[in-house]
This record gives structure tokens, sequence and C-alpha cells, in this order.
């Protein structure tokens, strides 16, 4: 079987629905609608027109020939989801997803949100579609990525953050699954990446692969060739299984999932969930995931809110495990080079979790020299962390801007 | 059979209500967590529900995620579930089930799990993130162990979901009395007795409610349809409060009834 056919529950001895009972109704309801959503050409048509007329699809591709010389003098070319409204790849899923909800007759919608970007896409979709919103946020992470805070205020959802655990994107999914069980009636639980149980892998997934989809085509047409290998950010994996599916079944192609590697992926702070971690049972799903010998979760650590995550999505942990794609950490240090240095050859401002990509192709672009040719998903803009950019540059008050 | 449904069904045939106890192990400590539960079972408890503290428990509400998380916090590992089982079994004869999220078991490894449980005196678990669906190795490292092992079912639950719930239950089926998490609730959903009506219609023996119960009234009322009534988060906040004594008069006022004889 091809690979790209892979559908769940199970991916390997990965995925499957490890969920209480009270929600096992709502996840059988939102399967069942979306196998239907997924051959009815009335769906993908107006999924299709949406990305057309609103989020802006296709995204185009850009090549990097500055920031290249970096990278081994590899050829470096980015799918630019940063320019998607709302500035990530994660309205692709949320499109999709608010389609389904409205399917569904329901009219609250819930999300958790790390770095933000998930969580302004659902309030933006909900804004869109004339529904009630409600956003897990970890109170970390609404200190570190304030300016989407206010931008989900101002889009009308309420954001409430999370103060259990690490106060971190995990927590955020917690505290949104709780709110499920209670309001499973009326509420669609709007999942932001490709973790969690059976349905959403395939589901978020499928709304994602039209990344490499069209990445693939662009690369072709710009270059006669499939590119030699692909880079995305891991986070819980949507933008990388976006990108990475469209060259599953090409066999020369080879992928490559950068995770959060913190301050060392040999240090306890890190968020390197596949290098690091152990298959076990997080949020819903059998897949690796950072925890001690008893099988409690530990708290990652990462300066990417949106990588900062212990778990990973159960179809990368099978494509590990299989051996198609490769993981490897990324240090925040490193993504912060990468971060500087694509702004500053390219004029291109990353978000942090994509100059995990980044840092992950220069290193790449070295290995595999001048004959490469390396496609880097960009899957956000930097505008939501220039908190953390300005402070960690030195970039803010008389330091003047001094950082190289 | 089972000892939990043995348990059940004995204080029923002499007219007596049902009342499960939950506390989670190792909170405020190890020790006094232990002398909760004898002080619960000592007091009218008839099975206990001793709770592995876990780090995502989306199962939970604030009163026992903050004793859970305290636990952790103290020191609390695996291996002092099974000691607290110990100790607990050796001074009470009340069955004692473990409720624990997947990923500790799956960690532990399912068959030394089930092994160090029965080993333990423990009669089972509840395993309120474990569907029937995914519990092909549960359910046979239970069989070989004769352990109970309680899966749960909720008011969305389909009868075909119902019937699978109880053909593979053993000791009760836990009927999640409303949708929502663990807390006190003033008023339980009609929704607990439809279900419970659906569960006996589907064949049901042995069906205890919980989620949201905390008075003795509640407890009266679901012992009138059901076989036993459900408690956590008031024994937990009456721990955290007044210790294990405190725990200890209210399990003998949630077993005594409204009117306290
Ligand atoms: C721009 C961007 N990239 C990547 C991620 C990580 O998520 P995933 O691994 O699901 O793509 C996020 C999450 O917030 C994000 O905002």
């Amino acid at each position: 079987m091809a690979l790209r056919d892979q559908t769940g529950p199970y991916f390997g001895d990965f995925g499957g629905r490890f969920v209480p009972e009270s929600l096992v109704q709502a996840i059988d309801e939102i399967a069942e609608a979306y196998d239907l959503a997924k051959l009815d050409p009335t769906f993908q048509h107006e999924l299709a027109e949406l990305g057309r007329t609103y989020s802006g699809r296709p995204s185009i591709i850009t090549e990097v020939p500055r920031f290249a010389e970096h990278a081994g003098g590899a050829r470096v070319i980015l799918k630019r989801e940063d320019l998607n409204h709302t500035g990530s790849h994660k309205i692709n899923n949320v499109l999709g997803q608010a389609l389904l909800t409205k399917r569904l007759g329901k009219t609250r919608v819930i999300a958790e949100t790390g770095a933000g970007q998930h969580g302004v896409a659902t309030a933006t979709a909900a804004a869109l579609f004339g529904m009630d919103c409600v956003i897990y946020m970890g109170e970390v992470d609404t200190e570190r990525q304030a300016l989407n805070v206010a931008r989900m205020r101002l889009l009308g959802a309420e954001v409430i953050p999370v103060k259990s655990g690490s106060r971190t994107l995990k927590d955020a999914i917690n505290e949104a699954m709780r709110d499920w069980v209670a309001n499973v009636e009326s509420t669609m639980y709007i999942f932001g990446t490709v973790a969690g149980p059976h349905p959403f892998p395939e589901m978020v997934r499928d709304f994602q692969k039209i990344i490499g989809e069209e990445a693939r085509a662009q690369v072709l047409e710009l270059t006669g060739e499939l590119p030699t290998a692909v880079a995305a950010a891991v986070g819980g994996g949507s933008n990388a299984i976006g990108i990475f599916h469209a060259f599953l079944d090409d066999p020369t192609v080879a992928l490559y999932g950068f995770e959060a590697g913190g301050e060392g992926a040999d240090t306890p702070r890190h968020a390197a969930t596949i290098t690091k971690g152990r298959p076990g049972v997080l949020h819903g799903a059998r897949s690796y995931l950072l925890q001690d010998e008893d099988g409690q979760t530990i708290e990652s650590h990462s300066i990417s809110a949106g990588l900062d995550y212990p778990g990973v999505g159960p179809e990368h942990a099978w494509l590990s495990a299989i051996g198609r794609a490769s993981y490897r950490p990324v240090t925040d240090t490193a993504a912060m080079d990468a971060l500087l240095l694509l702004s500053r050859t390219e004029g291109i401002i990353p978000a942090i979790e994509s100059a995990h990509a980044l840092a992950g192709a220069i290193e790449l672009g070295r290995e595999l020299g001048p004959d490469a040719t390396i496609l880097v998903n960009l899957s956000g803009r930097g505008d939501k962390d220039m908190e953390t950019a300005g402070t960690w540059f030195g970039l803010f008050d008389e330091q003047n801007g001094t950082a190289e | 059979m089972s000892r939990v449904a043995d348990v059940i069904a004995a204080k029923r045939a002499a007219g007596g209500e049902v009342l499960v106890g939950y506390l989670p192990i190792g909170f405020p400590d190890l020790d006094a967590s232990v002398e909760a539960a004898v002080a619960l079972i000592e007091n009218g408890v008839d099975v206990l529900e001793f709770g592995i503290p876990y780090s995502d428990p989306v199962m939970d509400g604030p009163v026992i995620q903050a004793a859970t998380t305290a636990a952790l916090a103290n020191g609390f590992k695996l291996r002092h579930a099974f000691e607290a089982v110990r100790r607990v079994t050796e001074r009470v004869d009340a069955p004692v089930l473990l409720m624990t999220y997947w990923n500790p078991v799956l960690q532990y490894g399912v068959d030394r799990f089930a092994d160090d449980l029965a080993a333990a005196g423990g009669a089972g678990l509840i395993t309120p993130d474990l569907i029937p669906d995914e519990a092909g190795d549960w359910l046979a490292a239970s069989d070989r162990t004769g352990l109970d092992r309680v899966f749960l079912a909720a008011p969305t639950s389909s009868d075909e979901r119902l019937r699978r719930a109880i053909e593979l239950s053993r000791g009760f089926v836990y009927a999640v009395s409303t949708m929502g998490i663990t807390g006190a609730r003033a008023d339980l959903d009609v929704a607990a007795r439809t279900l419970v009506g659906r569960l006996r219609d589907a064949g049901a023996e042995s069906v205890c409610v919980g989620i949201g119960v905390s008075t003795p009234e509640q407890v009266r009322e679901i012992n009138g349809y059901a076989d036993g009534a459900i408690v956590g988060s008031a024994l937990v906040k009456s721990l955290a409060d007044g210790g294990p004594s405190a725990a200890g008069a209210l399990a003998a006022s949630l077993s005594h009834g409204p009117s306290g004889h």
C-alpha cells in the first residue's frame, strides 16, 4: 500500500482512541461527518473556495539564495505558509474543521493554542461563521505570545489562561478536553495539530496536506526535479505532515522533522519528543512522549510556544519507526540564529517555530552539499514573536539593535 | 466471579445501600492516604476506589486535580500504589480498586501491573481513559489474574457500546451521571437515571453511579435505582480540610443516609 493511503485510527503501532467514554460519541460523530465530507464535492469545493478567496491559497514558494549561502550552497526553497491569512498554516486545518462544525450543527467551538496561531485561526473562523469561541492557552504562553491573545480577543473569542501543570500547550489541551467532556453536545473541539484521538490525526493531516501538494508541483515547475530533502518544524506535527505527505511515496525525497531541542536534547530542558521520548499514551493517542519511568508526562521546554509540547502526532511516530522520515533536535540558540539570518539575508521574519526548520535546513545543506535542493516549510510569520526576539537579541531600549 | 460484585450484591440483598468512596493515593502523603482510606472503610464505604495520581488527569475537576498534583509534588511513585493497597487490605476487608489513567499501567507493563496489583490484595482497575476498544492487553491480563475491570458508560454512549461495557466489565459498570468531569454538583442529572435504565434494559446486573455525587440525599436517591453511589471530590475535600478523621466522618454521614442513623 502507498504510504499516502494510510488512514487512522492506527498508524502502525501508534494512534487509536484513548479517551473517556464520554467523548466517544463526539469523536465518532466527527469521524462519520468527516468520512462523508471527504468524498463530498460540495464540501471540498467550499473548502477550496475559502482557500482561494479568504486565506490566500495557493501560497507561493520563494527561493532564498542569500540565505542558502549559509547552508552549504544547496538550493533552499521556502513554502510560504506565513503569507496565509492569520499568518500561519493553522488556518488550513481550522477552515476545514469549521466547515465540518457547521455541518454538525454545532454553534460553539473551543480550541487549545500554544503559540496562539491556532487560537487566532480558530477565533477568525468563529467570527467568519458566527460561532461562539473559547480558547484555552497556558498562562506562560499568554505572556510570551501576548500579541496573539489580543488578536483573539479582538476577534471576539474568550481566552482562558490555563494555570495548571506546566501552564503551556499540554495543559491547555487538558483543559480544552475537560470543557469538551462537559459541553460535547453543543461544542466542537477544533483540535490544532495531528495528535489527539482518531479522527484528528488523519483529518488534520488531510486539511494540511495541500501544503505539500502545492509545493511538490511548484518545486517541479521551478527546478524540473523533486527536492532532495523536505524540512519542517515539529510540535504536534501538523505543518510537517502537511508538507511531507505529498512526498511520502517519492523514495528519493528525504523527509526531516526538526523538534525543539530547547537548551539541548541532552539537557532536561527540551521538547525533542521523538528524539528523546518513548511510546506511551497522551491526549488520546499512543505515540512517542516525554515521560518518566512511571509514565508521568515530563514537562517540555522550548523558546517556541508552538513546539513546547511533550507529545507528537502518531503518524510521525510511525514514519520514524519505519524509517521514512528522520527527526532531529534544534536548539533554541540555533533556531534564533536562523531567524536572524533569514531576516537579514532575505527580508523575511519567520515564526520561531519555523526557524527550527530553517536551522535544520542549514545543517542539511552543509551535509548534502551544493547539488541538493531543500524545500522548507515556512509555517508562520514572526510578528507574534517580537517580544521574545527583542529580548533575545536586545532590540529594545538603548541596546539599539546589536544583534549579531 | 468478582469480589466487588459479590460485596455489592450481598449488601443489597441485605437491604443496604452501597457506597463507593474515592481517594487519591499519596494525598496529603502516603501514610495519611492509607489512614484516610481505612477511615472511609471503617465508616461505611463498601468499595474503595484508590486513585493513582497522574500528570494529565483530563477527567478530573479542580478538587481532585489539586490533590493529585500535591501527591506528585510530594514524591508519589507508582510503586507506592501497590504499597498503599497492601497496607489498606491488611487492615480492613473491603475490596480496593485502583482508579488509573492508562499510561502509568502501560509503562509499568500491563501484565506486571496486574500481577503486582493482585499480589498486593487489590481487586481490580477502573480505567477512565481506556475504552474497551483499546483494552485488549488489559482484558487478557485481568482474565488471567481474575482482577475486576470497571469500564465507564456515558449518557451519550450508544446501545451497542453500553452492551459492550456491560459484557466486558467485571465488578460493576461505572455509570457517568452527567456529562462532565469530577466535582460536586447540586443536582444530579436525570441523565443518570435514564442511563441506569438503559444499562438495566441491556442486562446490567451491577451498576454504580458516579461524578458529581456529594450528599447523603444523593447517595440514597441513587441507591434507589442503581446498585451503588460513587463519591469522590467531596471526600477528597473533607480530607484536604480536616484530615483522615474528617473524611471518615463524611463517609459515615454519606453511608448512614440523610437522617443520620
Ligand atoms: C507557525 C507555527 N509553526 C509550527 C507550529 C507547530 O505546530 P505543528 O507541529 O502542529 O505544525 C505552530 C504551532 O503553534 C506554529 O504556530
